[in-house]
């Protein structure tokens, strides 16, 4: 999960390191390991910028293209939260990654009762369009792609892009949007699941289904290994489970008659990055040649741009200590090197105050800054995967590929991803790792400095973010306000539109899109698909 | 001084109160409680109090524990301690754990909460303070 087990001698001295996806790794290295693993540069690397693309997506690398910077943003209301986009745009940020309140993640709106002392706590309340077009006011959509991190009810806000896009004045052939929408890993981590699962991922469907035609330049899913690993999971489970999800929206966008070549093109990924440097490092390399491997040899797909792991490789917030908090710039510092050695496209980095609460201003630009320094200062911009030909690196990635193929297979013998999430085999296997991994550090057998090794008595104390009451009051005034000034004909007539479609089993977005524009809100939205849906039953693991 | 030795193990409720999903902490402590040799009935995500205060009377548990991460820790635990007051529900104790600053530890006890852990806490000495809980 996180960090290495070390093995010592008598002598304190190290005899053995298992990285946490369970490779022993060696004293030293040589060209017999490569030999002995049967490691070849043609198949098994390639040039960068080819199949199966081991070594980068692009030829140049950070040449021709530097990564875009996308810090998870987002709190109190959207005029807040606005602020901080556009703070972070200013300081050279390149991208957004918007971050929404757990009313708004689980399609509540703010005046209901279970939204009570959580509206734009941990992300920015949205209760309809009107949040949407305060929340992007000034940003220009052509240029800034934005990831919306939201899944149960990941469709209603992809058609509140649209739809605040169009309001805007941008073309919706030209935006790009990247909402998370990846429910099974919900259920796995994270916990933000509403409906029932079959529909869940029908919803996912149509949520691609009608970007492939109406915004071409959205990537409507973006499968998060992410929070698996931040649940317990070990890096090449990371990977494994993330391609098996993904796996099931192909299969669910394929069984509507349209190629996989057709779509996935489209396809994005959030990873995690914390603890040992070469596990990560080799853990995306291994990774880019799994996924192009299973889409060519499993769905038959050509195109090489199709076959790319685009996507999000981020500092974790797991690898991150209460301890000593400053400690987390340092962390930070290494996951975002790991990120550039792994030839991320897209990242960005928990931000060292996250092990309690959301970031400081402060803080959120200390860690844009931390990736800025790297790409410019530090020479990661000059040569494309540096790492490649060393001995330690291609070995480990070799091994690292076999691991992820064989915790795919393991899953796959329990009858397919959907059943072992169903069931809870996989979050009771996540949760016994996490457990261990928790127990392991509190006897010292992991080590975590500040925590089990050079810990200190007195935490210090940071700058916090701070909640603030007044911006659940201006939320639910806006709301009251809306719910008055609105066309209510409009609303209901879209909302009923959206009930029959939603029944019938046909793409819900038009429909959504329209709603969206009539001002319905978040909640009365996602309330149509709870009458219709029906909802998750959490399995028991215990 | 009440010389019964306890023979059942001690039972414990563990649940997610309100809207927030991360569980690994909660599963964590599940875990580490079995293997400490109590009983846990683990309710699982998006819990009201009210279904809470309800489980916990019906299973006839020790310990209510909450796992919170949100930050919504204080209004949430208060509004519990209401239910069980009115409940009249005196025999069960209430613990709390996850993302909680120092400063609100005493403002937890204060309400009633017997067991305050942060993130982080040691897990032997989390078992054994909710086995003293119960004595």
């Amino acid at each position: 999960m996180d960090v290495a087990r070390y093995i010592k001698n008598e002598k304190g001295g190290i005899d053995d390191v298992i990285l946490s996806s369970g490779i022993h790794v060696k004293p030293a290295y040589g060209p017999a390991d490569l030999e002995e693993i049967g490691f070849d540069h043609d198949t098994d690397l390639g040039a960068p910028g080819e199949y199966p693309f081991t070594r980068n997506l692009f030829p140049e690398g950070y040449r021709t293209r530097e990564w875009t910077t996308r810090q998870y943003t987002g709190f109190g209301t959207p005029r807040e939260t606005n602020e901080r986009f556009r703070m972070m745009i200013d300081h050279g940020q390149t991208g957004l990654n918007v971050a929404f309140d757990l009313p708004t993640q689980m399609g509540l709106d703010s005046d209901h009762p279970l939204a009570l002392g959580e509206v734009g706590r941990v992300g920015m309340a949205v209760d309809s369009l009107r949040d949407f077009e305060v929340a992007f006011a000034g940003i220009d959509l052509h240029k800034v792609g934005a990831g919306l991190t939201i899944n149960a009810v990941a469709s209603i806000m992809l058609a509140m892009y649209q739809a605040v896009a169009e309001k805007l004045g941008f073309d919706r052939t030209k935006i790009s949007a990247t909402p998370q929408n990846d429910i099974l890993k919900e259920v796995i981590g994270r916990g933000a699941w509403i409906y029932a699962l079959e529909p869940a991922v029908k919803l996912i469907g149509d949520t691609i289904e009608y970007s492939m035609t109406t915004m071409p330049r959205t990537n409507p899913v973006s499968v998060c290994g992410y929070h698996i690993r931040e649940s317990g999971a070990t890096p090449a489970q990371e990977m494994a489970y993330a391609f098996l999800i993904a796996n099931a929206y192909i299969d669910e966008v394929a069984k509507r008659g349209y190629a996989p070549e057709e779509f996935v093109g489209r396809f994005s990924f959030n990873f995690n990055i914390f603890g040992n440097l070469w596990e990560q490092v080799t853990k995306f390399r291994a990774g880019r040649k799994v996924w192009a491997k299973n889409l060519s040899e499993k769905y038959d797909v050509k195109n090489p741009k199709n076959l790319w792991l685009r996507g999000l490789f981020a500092g974790g917030g797991s690898g991150l200590t209460k301890a000593e908090p400053e400690n987390n710039i340092m962390r930070g510092a290494f996951y975002g090197l790991a990120a550039a050695l792994s030839g991320a496209q897209s990242t960005a980095l928990c931000s060292f105050d996250e092990a309690f609460t959301i970031p400081t201003p402060r803080s959120a630009l200390l860690s844009l800054r931390t990736l800025q320094i790297l790409m410019d200062e530090v020479g990661m911009r000059d040569t494309v995967d540096p790492l490649a030909g060393s001995y330690f690196i291609e070995t480990l990635t070799k091994q690292m590929e076999e691991k992820i193929w064989e915790e795919m297979g393991e899953i796959e013998e329990q009858g397919g991803i959907i059943k072992a999430i169903t069931s809870g085999y996989l979050q009771r296997k996540v949760a016994w790792q996490a457990y261990e991994f928790e127990r392991d550090v509190q006897r010292g057998d992991l080590i975590k400095v500040g925590v089990n090794k050079y810990a200190e008595e007195e935490d210090a104390d940071v700058e916090l973010h701070e909640y603030n009451e007044a911006w659940a009051e201006e939320q639910l005034a806006g709301l009251v306000e809306l719910k008055r000034t609105r066309d209510s004909a409009a609303v209901t007539a879209t909302l009923k539109t959206l009930e029959t479609v939603a029944r019938a089993g046909e793409n819900v977005m038009p429909a959504l899109v329209d709603a969206c524009k009539a001002y319905a809100t978040v909640g009365e939205m996602s309330d149509v698909f709870r009458d219709v849906y029906g909802e998750f039953d959490e399995p028991s693991i215990f | 001084m009440n010389e019964t030795v306890r023979v059942s193990p001690v039972k414990v409720l563990l649940a997610k109160p309100g809207l927030d999903g991360h569980d690994r902490g909660a599963k964590v402590v599940a875990i580490a409680m079995k293997e400490a040799g109590m009983e846990v009935v683990y309710m699982g995500l998006h819990q009201t109090l009210e279904a809470i205060v309800a489980a916990a009377v019906q299973e006839d548990v020790d310990v209510i524990g909450l796992s919170i991460l949100s930050g919504g820790h204080l209004p949430i635990c208060r509004r519990l301690m209401e239910l069980l007051a009115a409940e009249g529900v005196d025999d069960i104790a209430v613990a709390v754990g996850g993302v909680i600053p120092k400063r609100d530890v005493a403002v937890l006890q204060e309400m009633g909460v017997k067991g305050v852990f942060p993130g982080g806490a040691d897990l032997h000495k989390m078992t054994d303070a909710i086995k003293a809980l119960v004595g």
